[in-house]
């Protein structure tokens, strides 16, 4: 336990006094802040960027252009001249797009065409297409008889107040924030896995490479060497994490006033007066809200073990894999099987399970310890019955033991190995070599 | 100190060990020798609890041996390998903490053995600044730094210059004096042979041949002698003799010769005495390298 202790230290502290780690440390909170901060910058002043694109209308049909209304974006203007005129025009008119409609082009719904020098973008497109297409329908429904007041109360928007009947009681749920922390946290668990238990490996094969690992293991057990290592470097990922978290809250609250100016603040404060008198903030409101009534101490904590035993799982697979071979390069063909479900997780967690957390796939990614550590934390967020957490959490410790003694069998003959090239099948044959 | 008793040891199909049975008396300094790939570092590796033997035990100081030995054995691996990056002094410091010493007993050691190799300069410094046989020698330091009372040493001459290896045989002959007991694992045999009292020589995983080296000697002694002479010399009595071989030098006839059964170097000097100027007289004696070869090829 004492030298198991002193590994763990050496590991830390060899790790935490690196010139990287401290450029990491402090750099990453900055560029996360910086990118922060160019968040707000483009929010308060993206619609000046954003380019207005001019746009010629040739109208045949004479009634659909003059009901195109510019926007934010573009710039309508219609000119009197057949087409073959314009288009000669065009070039030297120095407008963006030169968009033309046929005469029967509201009944056909065809015969719209848009020239540019340019191929453009899809954004202008698809908005081209929906004012034709409402300037449309309009007219179809003022035509069938509707009132065009009618038509004003028509147009709709809604927001909907999610609530979960649970045993406790209702709950009020925001699906829109237990989608941002659920991804949130599995993007961190992966990439976490993934950054230090390449570490975890690095630092085996740099043992096994520098002959030190049998002066080593000639002092204690292979089992606490690796374990040692696992958690020293585990370590250094929390006390990075941390830091980043300290540094990150830190310099964005000092660093974000000066950034923005005093007049894009009066005008974000406009705007979010402005917008609080509508139905839409409201809605952003209660994210707000949604948000406080989340049982953050649960979060964190399950998220916490999560981490931990995922990262735990990985990293003994990983230092076995460390073990095996005599250098980087060889660790290619070890390190697909190990990293197919981890990527397989991921891919699943942001895109199926976060819009699908109770179904039955999402219930047994949750389950299996190879994927619920980023599979449990999307889930978590909506709502996880607590016997299907307690499962979860029991099999990940299992896992966890399983894969460590694996693991470990691997490693203590693996380390010992030089110049052989190692296969799967021999591996298996080390599980059985004896102590 | 340490008794190996029938020890045996598998990997797949290939055998490491087969049967093997050591004793290593206290004090003394004790020679593994074999070939490469003979079995010697598999049983180094038992011994030091690195792996664990298929069947037999070892018996380390009267007792079977267990996890809190760790700490009496100073170990050299063949392989030799410290952190490239780390500060040699707290690199020595973290080693000699792993075989159990406290911090201030580690800094204390650690600190004498600088002094004493004249290397306190490189506290500071990392191993990957060092040359070669400078890096030996802190790893030499790291091997004896927790005063282990068996210190086992595989192939310690490869890598240093002549000079430091004479420095290393020194320290390892005095640490001996001292009451450690040291045993060489070595395929260079004659590196070793002055050193060592006794011997075990191992080959194809099987121990072949052990005991004191003065004993084996006796044991293979050939009973052949070298003379140098000069003036007339025919032939042998048969009870005293016979000449195997003949040849002349500038200086003086030279042979060599076989003693017969019953006698005695003095009886044979008596022969020749009064027939010849003798100016060299010595029995022709195996080194352990042609003990070990006649061995192996006797056991093929």
């Amino acid at each position: 336990m004492q030298k198991t202790l002193l590994i763990i230290q050496r590991e830390y502290l060899s790790r935490v006094k690196k010139k990287s780690f401290i450029y990491m440390t402090i750099l990453g909170p900055l560029l996360i802040a910086g990118m922060y901060a160019a968040a707000i910058w483009l929010a308060v002043s993206g619609d000046e960027l954003a380019e207005i694109k001019t746009i010629t209308v040739v109208d045949d049909s004479s009634v659909l252009g003059t009901s195109l209304a510019d926007s934010k974006t573009i710039d309508y203007t219609v000119i009197n001249q057949p087409i073959a005129q314009a288009k000669e025009d065009f070039k030297t008119s120095g407008k963006n797009y030169l968009l033309h409609i046929s005469a029967n082009s509201e009944s056909t719904t065809t015969g719209i065409e848009l020239f540019s020098e340019d191929q453009p973008s899809l954004s202008i497109t698809s908005k081209i297409t929906d004012d034709l297409e409402t300037i449309i329908e309009n007219r179809k429904l003022l035509r069938a008889g509707i009132d065009k007041k009618i038509l004003d109360s028509l147009k709709t928007s809604i927001s909907i107040n999610t609530i979960q009947l649970t045993a406790e009681g209702e709950k009020d749920s925001n699906t829109a924030a237990a989608f941002g922390i659920g991804m949130l946290a599995s993007i961190i668990i992966y990439m976490s896995i993934f950054i230090y238990g390449v570490q975890v490996m690095r630092g085996v094969i740099e043992e096994k490479t520098n002959r030190i690992v049998e002066v080593i293991i000639s002092s204690v057990k292979p089992f606490q060497l690796m374990l040692g290592k696992i958690i020293g470097i585990a370590m250094v990922g929390i006390t990075q994490f941390v830091m980043w978290i300290i540094l990150t809250v830190a310099i964005s609250s000092f660093v974000t006033p000066l950034l923005v100016s005093d007049e894009a603040q009066t005008k974000m404060e406009q705007l979010q007066t402005t917008e609080q008198s509508t139905s839409k903030t409201s809605g952003m409101l209660k994210v707000v809200q949604a948000i406080s009534t989340i049982n953050f101490t649960f979060i964190l904590s399950t998220f916490l073990f999560y981490y931990l035993g995922g990262y735990l799982l990985y990293s003994a697979l990983f230092a076995a894999i460390g073990s095996a071979v005599d250098s980087e390069t060889e660790t290619q063909q070890f390190m697909l099987p190990v990293t197919l479900p981890l990527i397989f997780a991921f891919i699943l967690s942001t895109s199926f399970v976060i819009n699908n957390p109770s179904s039955q796939l999402s219930f047994w990614l949750s389950i299996i310890p190879l994927t619920s550590p980023i599979v449990m934390m999307v889930r978590v967020p909506f709502g996880v019955p607590a016997w299907e957490l307690a499962l979860s959490m029991a099999l990940l410790a299992g896992g966890f033991v399983g894969t460590v003694w694996i693991a470990a069998r691997i490693y203590r003959t693996g380390i010992l190995m030089y110049g052989k090239k190692s296969s799967f099948k021999e591996m298996v044959r080390w599980l059985f070599y004896k102590g | 100190m340490l008794s190996i008793r029938n020890v045996s040891k598998y990997y797949a199909q290939h055998c490491a060990l087969n049967d093997v049975s050591i004793e290593i008396a206290k004090g003394s300094i004790f020679g593994l020798l074999g070939p490469n790939g003979a079995g010697k570092t598999s049983l180094i590796r038992i011994i030091n609890q690195i792996t664990a033997a298929d069947s037999g035990e070892v018996i380390f100081d009267g007792e079977p041996l267990q996890a809190h030995h760790i700490g009496k054995i100073g170990y050299l691996p063949e392989e030799r390998g410290l952190y490239k990056k780390m500060e040699i002094g707290e690199q020595m410091l973290y080693l000699a903490q792993l075989k159990g010493l406290s911090r201030a007993e580690a800094t204390k050691r650690v600190k004498y053995w600088f002094e004493k190799l004249e290397i306190q300069s490189w506290w500071h410094k990392k191993v990957e600044e060092l040359s070669k046989g400078m890096q030996q020698k802190v790893q030499f330091v790291a091997t004896v730094v927790h005063q282990p009372p068996l210190i086992i040493l595989d192939e310690p001459f490869s890598g240093f210059d002549p000079i430091n290896a004479d420095l290393i045989k020194n320290e390892i002959l005095e640490l001996n004096q001292n009451g450690a007991t040291i045993i060489f694992s070595t395929h260079r045999m004659e590196s070793v042979e002055e050193l060592c009292d006794s011997i075990a020589l191992i080959h194809q995983s099987k121990k072949i041949l052990d005991g004191k080296v003065k004993d084996i000697k006796k044991q293979f002694s050939t009973h052949s002698y070298h003379i140098a002479y000069s003036g007339h010399f025919d032939e042998l009595p048969e009870n005293i003799g016979t000449i195997t071989e003949r040849t002349q030098t500038d200086e003086w006839q030279q042979m060599i010769l076989h003693l017969a059964e019953n006698a005695t170097p003095n009886q044979l000097l008596a022969t020749l005495l009064p027939q010849v100027a003798i100016h060299e007289f010595h029995e022709i004696i195996p080194s352990i390298n042609e003990i070990f070869i006649s061995q192996v090829k006797k056991s093929i």
